[in-house]
């Protein structure tokens, strides 16, 4: 491999059914200062159906150009497809480095295609930076439930690929004067190639929630007590125009869908505002919310260790404090 | 059906702390675990045998201690383990981890003369916390892989996955053998009796090594096969030194923070 053969840095805007995640434009902002120091082009590719509008996007929002492969066999997320498409891509153009937003699609798509150009590729980053001494990137990204943190890079292979966690970067301004050029690359996979089968796709929550890309989260946990109190919670995310998020015991508990669930079998989320109401801490929801901006911890332990993490806690009954800081909200907005 | 499952031994992280001095993890008397999604995914590997018949074996590559967490896994369900283990093998990225485990894998199937119609993983390991030595694997052997399963369900000798998605799940059917890596369950795993942990003990759990798997390349083991390079690591300040408001009626309490939060130009 000669390193020197492999140039740009490329972000995956992945979409579905034509709409684009923002963790790809967010990407591309965070990777922006990245390509202004090595002083190569950032460049958007797109694989999805009827998604030339989303590689507009991309450069609006800061893309020098973009890449697209569209087709009907890419309406929906699958690995066989989008791997094949993304290795084409990546073996006729050798980008440098390779940043993929890290969802679930995201994080099933990675190591399928690092694993097929024998690379490396670095989990669930949450910082991203040029090493001064060798150029490299050097990816950042927690370890061991967010205890240790560790830096990596990928030396001697290329291209050099992270996913990189939604809602840790902002998305950049959108320049809609931009322009860039959009290349369209023919890959087509015949369906035989393809081995898995969407058979349903099952909607658990009547409004589309997204959790990651919340900005303020009003969280509950088993110390809320029932799947009516939750109404307490909902009542104070009205008031904020913030989306109800839980631990995992709710989901266990059958109150809330599983959507719903934050934490590390659950969502990331990187809010500015996170509400924990009732939940003690443990490790596994912490996790979850380390990109919180603020974290407001409501507990009857003044021991839980939810406020080991809390900016603003208050030890008292949720019962009370909750309908308390809703109509304080609502005074305050008044 | 028979099914392979793949199994980490992790340290406890809930109970890992971090010296306040040194700012390094302290390993030190930390009880070592079957990484808990590997639970699940053994769980539903034995279900589906129960239903399906066939065999459930365990593969975990570590140290000698690993087998610890083999005989845990043989005493809720497994019908034989593997140890996979040689100093050749340290250090070994996600890349080359999985590169060997698939390799490991080949030589399971000749060992106990079958083959795998379906391999189960954890949707991660709480430790490496990558979730890529899954999908990895299912490369190294050319089969479809779905990740993010919260269930797996039997449908006339076929299964179906459903699969963790934005606003509730996908169901979807793959040709087998296939690599499922699995998030969750909607139940927990069982426990071992003392008869079925009495059992485990006496279960012979062979211990592979580049010798036991002929066609391994030990150029893509270990950190001279590892792409990725860890550079550094160091503990993240947590401790926030929050303002904690105690003892304080409700309602004080809460225009209080509101008006910290506004204050603080939060909101
Ligand atoms: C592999 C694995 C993955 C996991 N993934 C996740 C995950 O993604 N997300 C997650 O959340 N958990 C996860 N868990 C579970 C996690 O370990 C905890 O069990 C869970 O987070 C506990 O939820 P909780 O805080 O709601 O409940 P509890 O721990 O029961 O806490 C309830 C809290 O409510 C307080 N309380 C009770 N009544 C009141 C009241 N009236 N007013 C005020 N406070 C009150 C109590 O003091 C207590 O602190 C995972 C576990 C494992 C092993
Ligand atoms: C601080 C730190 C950061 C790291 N970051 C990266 C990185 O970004 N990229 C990278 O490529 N490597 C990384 N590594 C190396 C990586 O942790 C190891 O390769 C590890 O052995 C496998 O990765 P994992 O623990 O993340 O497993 P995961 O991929 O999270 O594990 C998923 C599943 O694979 C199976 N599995 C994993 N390991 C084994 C095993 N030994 N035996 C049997 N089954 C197994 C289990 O079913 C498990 O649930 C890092 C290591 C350290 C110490």
């Amino acid at each position: 491999m000669n390193l020197a053969d492999y140039k740009n840095i490329w972000v995956f805007i992945e979409t579905e059914c034509g709409k684009p995640k923002n963790v790809g434009f967010e990407l591309i902002n965070a990777a922006k200062p990245l390509a202004q120091e090595k002083g190569c082009e950032l460049i958007a590719v797109v694989i999805g159906k009827d998604i030339e509008g989303v590689a507009k996007d991309a450069i609006c929002y800061g893309a020098d150009s973009a890449i697209i492969v569209d087709g009907p066999e890419y309406e929906y997320y699958t690995t066989d497809a989008f791997a094949k498409a993304l290795v084409a891509l990546v073996e006729k153009y050798k980008p440098e480095t390779l940043m993929i937003g890290a969802t679930n699609n995201g994080r099933d798509l990675g190591p399928r295609v690092s694993c097929r150009l024998k690379t490396g590729l670095t989990a669930d980053c949450t910082a991203i930076a040029i090493d001064e001494e060798t150029g490299n990137v050097a990816w950042t990204r927690p370890t061991f439930g967010g205890n240790l943190m560790a830096t990596i890079m990928c030396p001697e292979n290329r291209p050099q690929m992270g996913t990189v966690r939604p809602a840790v970067f902002k998305k950049g301004d959108y320049d809609e004067a931009k322009t860039g050029e959009i290349v369209k690359e023919e890959i087509t996979v015949a369906a035989d190639e393809i081995r898995t089968t969407l058979i349903e796709r099952v909607k658990e929550v009547a409004e589309s929630i997204n959790l990651e890309e919340a900005e303020i989260i009003v969280s509950g946990g088993r110390g809320v007590g029932s799947q009516e109190n939750f109404q307490l919670l909902q009542d104070l995310a009205d008031v904020l125009g913030a989306t109800v998020g839980c631990s995992r015991a709710v989901v266990d508990a059958g109150w809330m869908p599983h959507a719903h669930q934050v934490g590390q079998s659950g969502k990331t989320v990187a809010p500015k505002l996170y509400f924990a109401i009732g939940i003690s801490g443990a490790i596994q929801h912490v996790a979850g919310i380390s990109g919180a901006d603020t974290i407001v911890a409501i507990n009857k332990d003044p021991d839980a260790p939810i406020f080991d993490v809390a900016d603003y806690g208050i030890v008292g009954n949720l019962n009370e404090v909750v309908p308390a800081l809703t109509e304080a909200f609502k005074a305050q907005k008044a | 059906m028979n099914i392979c499952v793949c199994i980490k031994q992790v340290p406890d992280t809930n109970e890992i702390k971090v010296d306040p001095v040194t700012h390094t993890l302290v390993r030190k008397g930390v009880p070592s675990i079957v990484n808990p999604f590997d639970t699940y995914a053994q769980e539903v590997g034995v279900r589906l045998k129960e239903k399906l018949g066939g065999k459930v074996v365990v593969i975990s590559m570590g140290p000698e201690q690993a087998k610890e967490a083999i005989k845990t896994c043989l005493s809720v369900g497994a019908d034989a383990g593997y140890l996979i283990s040689s100093r050749k093998f340290g250090g070994s990225d996600t890349l080359a981890t999985s590169y060997i485990l698939s390799e490991a894998i080949k030589a399971v199937e000749e060992k106990e003369g079958l083959k795998f119609d379906l391999i189960l993983c954890g949707k991660q390991a709480v430790d490496g916390d990558t979730a890529q030595v899954g999908p990895e694997i299912a490369e190294h052997l050319g089969l479809p892989q779905i990740t993010y399963a919260l269930d797996i369900i039997e449908k006339d000798g076929d299964i179906q996955v459903k699969r963790e998605c934005d606003e509730g799940y996908d169901m979807i059917s793959t040709q087998l053998p296939a690599v499922v890596t699995v998030v969750r369950l909607p139940y927990e795993p069982r426990y071992p009796t003392i008869k079925s942990k009495m059992a485990a003990k006496k279960k012979e759990i062979p211990v592979l090594t580049e010798e036991d798997i002929p066609a391994i390349n030990l150029e893509r083991c270990g950190l001279s096969g590892s792409p990725t390079k860890v550079k550094k690591t160091y503990t993240p300040v947590t401790e926030k030194n929050g303002v904690k408001l105690q003892d304080i009626e409700a309602e004080d309490a809460a225009k209080q923070v509101v008006k910290l939060i506004y204050d603080a130009k939060i909101l």
